[in-house]
């Protein structure tokens, strides 16, 4: 019985050392497939790339007011986007105006956005009735300067489509 | 926890008091683990979380309902859509709504997508602990095909804030559907790769079965939740116990094990992603017709006090919420699962050996900023 | 064919010619001091570049690619780094021992490199007890790494040293009995007699099953021995943030570092000596002409091809196996790789008495 038991154990002693020797060269196989096969690459050069790197269209980038070709955005200052803003980065300041029915009306002066506190929840987008506005493919946020993440998105020059000329 | 630093004559005791974290590698963030050691032995070990508390449930007091869901996004990173759902269910069900089937089907898509990607990094993070390196980079590698499904639908990779008290953002992108299938072909082939690189492995084995042991009662005792609890035969699926969204219509096995020991509840993750692929595969082509959004006048709470569980990928979420009946919450608690297993490690590191401690706490799958909210 | 000793001796009997013997003694010195010094630095580099890469195709990446074409320069502007990197005093520490143990370390890579031989008469010192020799002076370096855990004044640093100190002690066993073993069969600790032994055929394959029970022994241990792989406990990045050297920075770090490399080299190189044949072209059977075809190529490149495979075979289970814990990597030597090598040993003794290996 009991040389039964020793030649079990010594059994079981060259087993284990099989079994371990096996298992490694199961591991040793799969980084080794992969060291010889050099299509497996997943990684790109990035700054290289950058020319074919595209970003899914729905990518939530840095929100900008669209602007169409006579450089006329759809902002009426209804300011439901900055009221559902969680973080405030929305800022709209307006100025009024007297239109031409001689009522006062406010008109975009600064479209403020502050990146440097968006948290791309995405809630600004959907909520304008206008869809004036949408987040563009740009990734590369990193700036020196904390003040350059505050933008503003009218550009220059540019008008509401609500307004009459 | 019973005996305080005080206690000690740590001079007498060859002891000596080491600090893991809050800067370590295998914290996985700032967690820091008072450890007592003797040698290499564990005599005693507390946890001290707090360093990224954020007042997550404070801020949400200020925020309406579907602004606060953005914050949950960055509880529990890696379960973000889940997390994302458990308010959104908690909310819809204090308002008495129910929303489509199909946004029922493409939440629970995504929940099992996230539950997956958060197992790909759990796995490879795992192995890194360990000091397996190149596991790291073939989960990453995985990883990154849903992370593409989630940005093409929802814009970020990571937070993605789709889901919405009242149904979603967005549609889903035309080649939602598509994409989830390849995935589901192409992680089946690459799963078997994980059990040959890890699970098999014999130093693997040598490292992780008997280190821990976490019985029944101990998991129920400090509430631990998800594939942890579940590695100690504690059958505390959410998904079963209380079906949400689409789980009622999908058949699916809870995995649990006997064992209790950080080898289980290693294969209790890697058996849940299987299960995942299985669950993802009966949804992905019965997507049913339907709005993604109620029509919803106000996001608004009757006055009440509401409680929605559902199964992250590391165990229970609870969404608490006390109302007064405006738009936003009166006060908000979350039960988070990490809290819960993260205070169990005591009692599984004791006696080990230091690093046997960097394998149990990679096997509870601990992830620092939904411990302290 | 390729034979260094004419150019060897015709520099010092150059230099003994116009010199006096002091003198020529000393410039013979600094000369082989200096090469050894630029090829240990060029090397070290180049070695962990190869690594960088290595695991970066394993691991589905491209490794680095920045610095030069391919990122050949990557290691070199490392280490340009590394030099202007200020050097951080530990407020406590036994300054003395904290700054002399990165020398140890790294001068008992630099003296074990004197004995290999990479080619015929290309060798700084041809010792009878060649083998003994860097086996003593490769495991000076653990005194090294000890120091630098203690004089840190660091918890973590005090527990890496101290299972790099159990470890190594207990791997140098392993190594010394495999080593013994080829010793045996060649008779001799002289290497280039072991070379000479190995004209006919290398050990590990004349030897039979033993000598590659003792090849693949002496790479656990080696292994094992050079703090590296899935025994790379004193460092141990995820439980002892970097083990002895957590407190070490700029060129004292890269001192450990580089020697951890040159370690591994000197590990491989005598793999290849003993094992592999060292710098003797691979010969098959006694077909002339590709055996003719594998004397062209210089000695100097099949001892480093050898070496680089050793080296390979040793970055391969660095990327794939977990680490052990230092009981189970005790375990594996008192219990399997001693008694294995033991039994082997005999067994080898018995082959060489009998003469029944090739």
């Amino acid at each position: 019985m009991a040389l039964l038991k020793t030649i079990k154990a010594i059994g079981k002693y060259f087993y284990d050392i099989y079994d371990g020797v096996t298992s490694l060269a199961r591991g040793m196989k799969v980084t080794g497939s992969y060291f010889v096969k050099p299509s497996t690459i997943v990684t790109q050069k990035y700054p290289e790339n950058r020319a074919t790197l595209k970003m899914f269209d729905n990518f939530k980038g840095e929100l900008m007011l669209i602007h169409d070709e006579n450089n006329k955005h759809s902002c009426n200052v209804c300011n439901t986007c900055a009221r559902r803003c969680p973080n405030g980065s929305i800022e709209i300041i307006y100025k009024k105006v007297e239109g031409a029915d001689g009522r006062t009306k406010k008109i975009l002066d600064k479209y403020v956005y502050h990146l440097e506190t968006c948290s791309f929840c995405g809630l600004c987008v959907p909520s304008c009735d206008e869809f004036a506005l949408k987040f563009d493919q740009e990734f590369e946020h990193a700036v020196f300067d904390r003040g350059k993440l505050t933008k503003v998105l009218n550009k220059p020059g540019s008008s509401s489509k609500a307004m009459k000329e | 926890m019973e005996e305080t630093l005080l206690d000690f004559d740590l001079r007498d005791k060859e002891e000596y008091i080491i600090n893991m974290g809050p800067q370590h590698p295998s914290t996985h963030g700032v967690l820091r683990f008072e450890v007592c050691l003797q040698g290499e032995q564990i005599k005693y070990l507390r946890p001290h979380c707090g360093y990224i508390h954020r007042g997550i449930e404070k801020m949400s007091e200020a925020l309406t309902y579907p602004q606060l869901v953005h914050l949950t996004d960055r509880m529990d990173y890696l379960s973000a859509h889940i997390n994302n759902e458990a308010v959104a269910l908690c909310v819809e069900n204090a308002m008495g709504v129910e929303v489509s089937d199909r946004v029922k089907y493409i939440r629970t898509i995504f929940a099992e997508l996230t539950r997956i990607a958060s197992h790909q990094l759990w796995w490879c993070a795992f192995g890194m602990d360990l000091g397996a390196l190149t596991t790291f980079f073939y989960g990453l590698r995985d990883r990154e095909h849903i992370l593409d499904i989630f940005e093409e639908t929802t814009g970020s990779r990571l937070t993605q804030s789709f889901i919405t008290p009242g149904g979603l953002m967005a549609d889903v992108h035309p080649n939602f559907q598509k994409r989830i299938k390849e995935f589901i072909t192409y992680f089946r082939k690459k799963l078997p790769e994980y059990d040959q690189l890890l699970t098999g492995n014999i130093i693997f084995r040598e490292r992780t079965k008997g280190i821990g042991i976490m019985s029944k009662e101990v998991a129920i005792d400090y509430g631990v939740t998800g594939p942890s609890g579940r590695g100690s035969g504690f059958s505390c699926d959410i998904r079963k116990i209380a079906p949400y969204s689409a789980y009622p219509f999908v058949k699916f096995n809870e995995i649990t094990l006997p064992e209790g020991d950080t080898y289980s509840r290693y294969v209790v993750r890697i058996k849940e992603m299987w299960e995942s692929l299985n669950i993802l595969e009966q949804l992905v082509d019965n997507i049913p017709q339907g709005p993604t959004m109620l029509e919803l006048k106000a996001v608004k709470a009757p006055k009440g006090e509401y409680y929605q569980r559902v199964e992250t990928a590391r165990g229970e979420l609870g969404v608490y919420i006390v109302s007064d009946g405006g738009p936003s919450p009166a006060r908000i608690h979350y039960r988070t699962p990490n809290f819960s297993n993260l205070f169990v490690i005591n009692k599984l590191a004791k006696g080990h050996k230091i690093a046997d401690l960097v394998a149990i706490s990679g096997s509870l799958d601990l992830v620092i900023p939904d411990i302290d909210r | 064919m390729y034979d260094f000793t004419p150019f060897i001796e015709s520099i010092t009997s150059y230099l003994n010619e116009n010199l006096t013997p002091f003198w020529a003694g000393l410039i013979s010195m600094v000369l082989l001091g200096v090469g050894i010094l630029l090829f240990y630095a060029v090397l070290g580099l180049y070695l962990v570049y190869a690594e960088r890469k290595i695991c970066a195709r394993m691991q589905n990446r491209m490794g680095p690619n920045r610095v030069g074409p391919g990122g050949i320069f990557q290691t070199i502007a490392d280490l340009i780094k590394l030099l202007l990197k200020e050097l951080i005093y530990i407020r406590n520490a036994d300054s003395l021992l904290f700054n002399i143990a990165p020398f140890i370390v790294i001068v008992a890579s630099i003296m074990a490199i004197g004995a290999i031989p990479f080619a015929k008469g290309l060798q700084a010192v041809d010792l009878n007890i060649g083998v003994l020799y860097i086996l003593a002076i490769s495991s000076m370096g653990v005194i090294g790494i000890l120091i630098a855990g203690w004089a840190s004044n660091s918890k973590y640093s005090v527990i890496g040293a101290m299972r790099s100190g159990a470890q190594v002690i207990s791997y140098e066993l392993s190594v010394g009995l495999a080593l013994l073993g080829i010793i045996t069969f060649a008779g001799s600790m002289q290497f280039s007699e072991i070379i000479a032994s190995q004209q006919d055929g290398w050990w590990i394959f004349k030897g039979h099953i033993p000598a590659t029970i003792a090849f693949v022994i002496f790479l656990i241990a080696g292994t094992a021995e050079t703090n590296r792989g899935p025994f790379d406990l004193a460092e141990a990045e995820s439980e002892l943030t970097a083990g002895f050297h957590t407190e070490y920075s700029g060129i004292k770090f890269a001192f450990f570092f580089l020697a951890e490399y040159m370690n591994m080299f000197i590990i491989a190189a005598i793999a290849t000596t003993l094992f592999l044949g060292g710098w003797l072209p691979f010969h098959l059977f006694q077909w002339g002409a590709f055996n003719t075809v594998m004397d062209f190529i210089p000695p100097v490149f099949w001892f480093f091809g050898k070496a680089a495979f050793v080296i390979y075979l040793m970055m391969w289970f660095k990327w794939t196996f977990p680490r052990l814990r230092i009981d189970q990597l005790l375990a594996l030597e008192w219990k399997y790789l001693l008694p294995i090598n033991l039994m082997n040993l005999i067994l080898i003794a018995f082959l060489t008495l009998m003469k029944w290996h090739f």
